[in-house]
């Protein structure tokens, strides 16, 4: 479903990548991994659409991402290293906005059941500026609960979580793919993850 | 298409809402600017009556100014812009949203403010409702406008200073046509020509900037 | 076929151009020494005196063509932005970056002599004409254009942020240029116009045309020459330039 060939990174004068190819199908998992710096990030950018590669072609179901545009973006959920979570906002408003600016269905107890699963049950109603590092990424990662596109790309989820944060998004995970989604991530941890095949692709 | 422009609205005046010392803060700055003026010329009336327009005006578009970096770059900062660039939609409506929620926050309280500062230049209260007419038309094109610069200059070194640079050069028929449709009213020409001259721009602004913004912001995302 | 084409573009252009352009370049320089000369002694020893404003008339032989130059060159930068963003050329942006300080050069030649102009003329170095006032607004566009791609580091989104730049100044450029204009029809200050040069002298018009000429080869010498230094700048990793400046005489042309 989604394949990608023969993509180059540049960035500046340096070449992180060149060559990178790889396929993945329903129920697939694939771990990118690489030391700091060999364009991990820059891979799962390309593979969202958001940076054009220097070389080399994305595709999904068979067509360039680039074609298929809002088309492939409404299958796609991106989490990249930053939380995309407003300081201002209450983990539930920042569920119900993002869920709302993405076109997607979620209501108020969806969003509660979702706070609930990673852990701030308590902390629905409070600013996120006054949450904790960990408990932050569990609002972005709060998300995935209830998400429902075939595509996950996740950029170090496991970063500043709790070993039970850990083994909960693990779980989601797991669950994503047994629905036939598909997941691309970079982490340094290796988590076990239940699925039908998990793919590795080393960089530098 | 239209419940994403709501939602977008929706979200930054909410977010606007809990951040009220930067609207406050650049409606103080209209304030002080304008006042500056008598202070600078001197208190004669007739003077400032003819003054009043222009400095009015000047004052709107360097407050405006003052609010325009950060209508993106908090965005780009929590990378809720990239979630933004990802969504299902264009990204012009969803620049449309933020323009239009921009526009509520900056726009339209400087226009309200607006005859109470024209009555410390003596303006009559025909010139001071054409005054706040012409504001409240001319500021969703300020908005739109300042929306391009402010997407090109997004984590660029010195973006605030390189954003005017960029911007005003921009808003000059704004200014024209703004203050000019004062001016006519002072002068006894009638305001008509010049507010629907800028009712163009304003409309022209609201339907174009939004795609070169979109287009900007994708190209600072890379 | 789409694909062979962009890439040709990708990776042929700069390698290409590069020689290319080192060889127009002294003839482009040649061309315009030999119109700025004629044009200038035609201009200043040959054209005769205006019946009303004197000598000092003879600025307009720079002062035409530099804003004649100024505003087309814009055009020209417009045109290869929006080239670049259409296509992802390299060759596009390095050429639009190449002409953008020139066209600045023009636009404040002609605000210049404008105000040299203006002092005999009128008795002040300044008047809020409209055409005065539209070039300032233009030196203004030109300079945040450079200014924007010297803010950036990535010299791809340069093109790519000073191409939308030029897309949006193109278009504003009209809006911009009649809104003066009517302001200044409102406003009646100084209204003396300075197109409304009595007719002309077939001499002057000679002149003007010649002098407009070398400004255009100027402007293309300068320009590829600035382009060939950006395009050495920007490839300096790949092949044909190390090659390029290999010492090894094999190397060489």
């Amino acid at each position: 479903m989604l394949e990608a060939s023969n993509l180059e990174c540049v960035r500046g004068d340096r070449r992180l990548f060149a060559g990178v190819g790889f396929r993945l199908d329903g129920g697939e998992m694939l771990y990118l991994q690489g030391r700091n710096g060999t364009g991990k990030t820059s891979l799962l950018r390309m593979l969202c659409g958001l940076t054009p590669p220097a070389a080399g072609e994305i595709r999904w179901r068979g067509e360039p991402i680039g074609r298929l545009g809002d088309e492939f973006r409404a299958e796609l959920c991106y989490l990249g290293h930053l939380n995309a979570i407003k300081e201002e906002l209450t983990p539930l408003e920042n569920l119900l906005a993002s869920a709302r600016l993405a076109e997607e269905t979620l209501d108020e107890d969806a969003a509660l059941d979702a706070l609930e699963r990673v852990g701030l049950a308590g902390r629905a109603d409070l600013a996120c500026r006054y949450l904790s590092q960990g408990q932050k990424r569990r609002v972005a990662l709060a998300r995935l609960v209830h998400e429902k596109r075939a595509l996950w790309v996740l950029d170090e989820p496991y970063v500043a979580l709790d070993t039970a944060a850990v083994d909960l998004i693990a779980d989601l995970i797991g669950a994503h793919l047994e629905r036939g989604g598909l997941a691309v991530l970079t982490t340094h941890q290796t988590v076990a993850v239940r699925a039908g095949a998990v793919r590795e692709l080393r960089l530098g | 298409m239209l419940t994403l422009v709501r939602a977008v609205i929706g979200r930054d005046l909410r977010l606007a809402m809990r951040r009220q010392a930067d609207i406050v803060s650049a409606l103080f700055f209209f304030i002080i600017v304008v006042s500056l003026f008598p202070l600078g010329i001197g208190p004669e009336p007739d003077l400032l009556r003819k003054l009043a327009p222009g400095v009015l005006w000047v004052a709107a578009l360097l407050a405006t100014m003052l609010s325009l970096p950060r209508l993106f770059a908090d965005d780009h900062r929590d990378g809720t812009l990239e979630q933004l660039a990802l969504a299902p939609q264009p990204l012009g409506l969803v620049v449309l949203g933020k323009v239009l929620a921009h526009w509520l926050v900056s726009g339209l309280p400087l226009a309200l403010l607006a005859p109470v500062l024209g009555l410390q230049f003596d303006l009559d209260s025909e010139a001071l409702w054409v005054l706040t007419g012409a504001l409240l038309i001319g500021t969703p094109a300020l908005s739109g406008i300042g929306a391009i610069g402010a997407a090109l200059t997004l984590g660029v070194r010195g973006g605030g200073v390189l954003l005017s640079l960029l911007v005003l050069p921009l808003y000059i028929p704004v200014l024209i046509f703004g203050a000019g449709a004062v001016d006519a009213t002072v002068t006894g020409m009638g305001p008509q020509a010049h507010l629907s001259l800028l009712g163009a721009l304003a409309l022209g602004g609201l339907f174009f900037a939004p795609w070169a913004t979109a287009a900007a912001l994708r190209i600072a995302l890379e | 076929m789409s694909n062979r084409l962009i890439n040709w573009f990708k990776y042929a252009s700069p390698q290409s151009f590069y020689p290319l352009a080192g060889k127009l370049i002294p003839w482009f320089w040649a061309l315009a020494a030999v119109f700025g000369i004629a044009g200038l002694y035609i201009g200043f020893l040959v054209a005769p005196i205006d019946a009303q404003q004197g000598e000092g008339y003879r600025i307009i032989f720079l002062h035409v063509p530099t804003s004649w130059m100024s505003m087309f060159i814009y055009l020209v930068m417009a045109f290869w932005a929006g080239l670049g963003l259409a296509f992802n050329t390299r060759l596009s942006g390095m050429m639009a970056q190449a002409l953008a300080p020139t066209g600045a050069l023009m636009a404040f030649l002609s605000l210049w002599t404008g105000a040299l102009w203006g002092k005999p003329m009128w008795g002040t170095w300044w008047v809020w004409d409209a055409r005065l006032t539209s070039e300032l607004i233009l030196l203004f566009l030109y300079i945040g254009f450079i200014a924007l791609q010297a803010a950036i580091d990535d010299p791809r989104r340069a093109d790519k942020a000073g191409a939308i730049l030029a897309l949006v100044g193109v278009v504003n450029i009209p809006i911009i240029y009649f809104s003066v204009k009517w302001w200044n029809t409102l406003h009646q200050g100084a209204s003396v116009s300075l197109t409304k040069a009595p007719s002309m002298a077939q001499t002057m018009l000679w002149g003007m045309l010649l002098c407009a000429l070398a400004c255009w080869m100027y402007s293309i010498a300068v320009a590829l020459m600035r382009a060939r230094s950006i395009m050495l700048e920007r490839e300096r990793h790949t092949e044909w330039v190390r090659a390029l400046l290999d010492p090894q005489p094999a190397g060489k042309e």
